[in-house]
């Protein structure tokens, strides 16, 4: 795991990824990044437009779920592809968490972004944050 | 896989493909777990957590007989995939992780007069004209856009919008279950996300595992049922589809998890894991999933009956005939993910239950009520997709399904090797030669989905269908063999 961004694991029929980071807000961006690198080959995305995304959560662990989620409807939606991903503070508040991000990426196009697999869902399934010698682990599962 | 295994759940052999989990197995079980598989199928479920997630199914408030996993059982969110629960439609529960992701996830099959010699000179031309007619992909969007009201009146009338709005025969919404329909949809109780998610997802087929193949009948295993269902020779071509209720469904299963953890707390419902979350069948929250489950239902049925339409446009202008003069009927068409109230006879007292199928295909016996009337008097047809590249099944429902799987059987292959595994075991562009050498065209939207749908990734389909037959719970009818396969 030492210089990876995020490595895909196995699992039965989906996408189980670990991303890791040296903050947790870096982790989190990584996760980001995962979840795209299924949909599409990254490298092809360039950054043409910014948009800015807000979640909250009751804890960390929702507040991944809700994070990934939106990035997920960016694109359900609006076919928005990201391959930067800036999270910036993720602070407490009311009780729960706060995450403010702002990434980059361009509308999806056929003739020039690679289609891998649609994600269906953002699973709860084994999602898991933890530190390890310093490091932060980010893991999920996508549905496919 | 989650790398645990199910090896020390306790199985006791109740027949040579029948098995049990004991309720002493946990102390929380309501009834016994039961395993329809042979051996070799059984092995393979013991290697991850299929059996475990079987028990853990067996806690559900209301649950009744059995803990159900199918042959092709695998490891799933809480459920495993291939498997069926019953609960008291007063005092039971409903989980909307018992439908999962994808609500009304199915195939359909339809007939043609054609035979392999007519469709191999001109295969390619076909594949590639469904592919392009055919939105599928990373991203595919329907061809025609519906508005937001449009979309409540797909989710209110399924497969009869779809017929009125021109994309079908008025016969096609009698050879779906349901009639293509469930009456209880109700769109006010789907969230704006999962509309505008959805909406412009509407006449598309994804990617994945889903597919479109052209099939020709490789064996025929019982003429007379085959012959009433349109199989009538070995050689003959047939289009099978496999999709679902695409980002629609899937936004509608995540907003009702988030409704059902809560509910889990609120009604003190005791589970041995997360994702099992449920709630009473007569709670507020309930009344609000399976109308919103319902919506997602008639938007599946919606969605094949569009691809339908455009499979029957690509091949008249292939074969220069109208669809009619080149007989294309639709057979039928099932769900396997989606939960059904029917009435089940348990201990000889007639309840009405819940039924979950989570890759379950419905297998209803001769005079059931709910098979269309043509096929009444034979059993409902039941259609069971391989892997890609792999044989298709057409099976027929039965009595004994009635007795031992609240009128379900199997639903596909099941996978044996995970998609990160399969992606570094097998190159695309070689899956797709393999099966070229084998005389099997395809056409992909994506290299990397061939090679994480690889038939080596799946179980036997063959096996499969070989324990449906053998326990009883549908019986063989006739083997599809694909000449083409286009996916997203």
């Amino acid at each position: 795991m030492l210089d990876k961004k995020f490595e895909f694991l196995e699992h039965m029929g989906d996408a189980y990824i670990a991303a890791y980071g040296e903050t947790l807000e870096e982790a989190f961006s990584n996760a980001g990044l995962a979840m795209f690198e299924v949909m599409t080959d990254t490298k092809l995305i360039e950054p043409k437009l910014r948009d800015e995304i807000m979640v909250e959560g009751e804890d960390e662990i929702a507040l991944l779920h809700n994070w990934l989620e939106a990035l997920l409807l960016k694109f359900e939606m609006e076919l928005k592809l990201y391959s930067s991903f800036n999270v910036k503070k993720i602070k407490r508040k009311n009780g729960g968490f706060l995450l403010e991000a702002e990434v980059f990426g361009e509308t999806f196009n056929k003739d020039k972004h690679l289609s891998k697999t649609e994600v269906k869902a953002v699973t709860y399934h084994q999602m898991n944050i933890s530190k390890e010698a310093g490091k932060f682990i980010v893991k999920f599962i996508l549905d496919l | 896989m989650s790398g645990k295994t199910s090896e020390h759940v306790p199985l006791i052999k109740v027949n040579e493909c029948i098995w049990e989990i004991p309720t002493s197995y946990k102390p929380g079980m309501r009834v016994p777990g039961r395993i329809y598989s042979d051996e070799i199928l059984l092995e393979k479920m013991k290697m991850d957590l299929t059996i475990e997630q079987c028990a853990n199914v067996a806690h559900l408030p209301g649950i009744y007989k059995w803990s159900i996993t199918l042959p092709d059982g695998h490891e799933g969110y809480g459920f495993p995939i291939g498997g069926v629960a019953a609960t008291d439609y007063e005092e039971g529960v409903v989980s909307p992780g018992g439908v999962g992701y994808d609500i009304n996830c199915g195939v359909r099959l339809i007939r043609t007069n054609l035979k392999i010699d007519d469709v191999k000179p001109v295969l390619p031309k076909l594949l590639d004209m469904l592919f392009n007619y055919i939105p599928s992909g990373l991203g595919s969007r329907g061809k025609l856009k519906v508005t937001l009201s449009e979309l409540d009146k797909v989710a209110s009338e399924g497969v009869n919008w779809a017929i009125e709005a021109g994309y079908g025969w008025p016969e096609d919404a009698e050879n779906c279950e349901e009639n293509g329909c469930m009456s209880n949809a109700d769109p006010s109780k789907v969230s704006s996300t999962a509309k505008n998610r959805g909406y412009p997802q509407l006449g598309s087929l994804g990617s994945g595992n889903h597919f479109l193949e052209i099939e020709a009948v490789d064996k025929i295993f019982n003429k007379t049922i085959a012959k009433s269902f349109g199989i009538e020779e070995e050689g003959q071509i047939m289009v099978l589809v496999h999709t679902g209720s695409r980002g629609f469904g899937h936004q509608i299963c995540d907003d009702y998890l988030k409704v059902m953890e809560k509910a889990v707390h609120k009604y003190n419902i005791k589970l041995p894991d997360r994702e099992l979350a449920c709630a009473p069948l007569k709670s507020r929250e309930a009344e609000d999933y399976l109308p919103a489950m319902a919506a997602a239902c008639n938007f599946a049925w919606a969605n094949r009956q569009m691809i339908t339409h455009w499979t029957r446009q690509v091949f008249e202008k292939v074969f220069n005939k109208s669809a009619e003069a080149l007989e294309m009927h639709l057979i039928y068409d099932v769900a396997h993910n989606i939960a059904k109230k029917e009435e089940h006879v348990i201990d000889g007292v007639r309840k009405v239950v819940c039924v979950h199928r989570k890759g379950a295909t419905r297998a209803f016996p001769p005079e059931h009520k709910d098979v269309p009337v043509k096929y009444r008097s034979i059993g409902q047809p039941v259609i069971i997709p391989g892997s890609m590249g792999t044989s298709s099944w057409v099976l027929v429902g039965s009595k004994k399904a009635m007795e031992l799987s609240f009128g379900s059987t199997a639903h596909g292959a099941g996978r044996v090797l995970s998609r990160a595994a399969a992606k570094k075991r097998f190159w695309g562009s070689e899956v797709k030669q393999k099966l070229e050498n084998q005389g099997i065209l395809i056409k992909a939207a994506s290299m990397a989905v061939v090679s994480e749908e690889a038939p080596d990734a799946y179980k036997d389909v063959d096996r499969v269908a070989e324990v449906s037959h053998k326990i009883g719970i549908a019986y063989k009818v006739a083997r599809l063999v694909p000449l083409g396969v286009t996916k997203g």
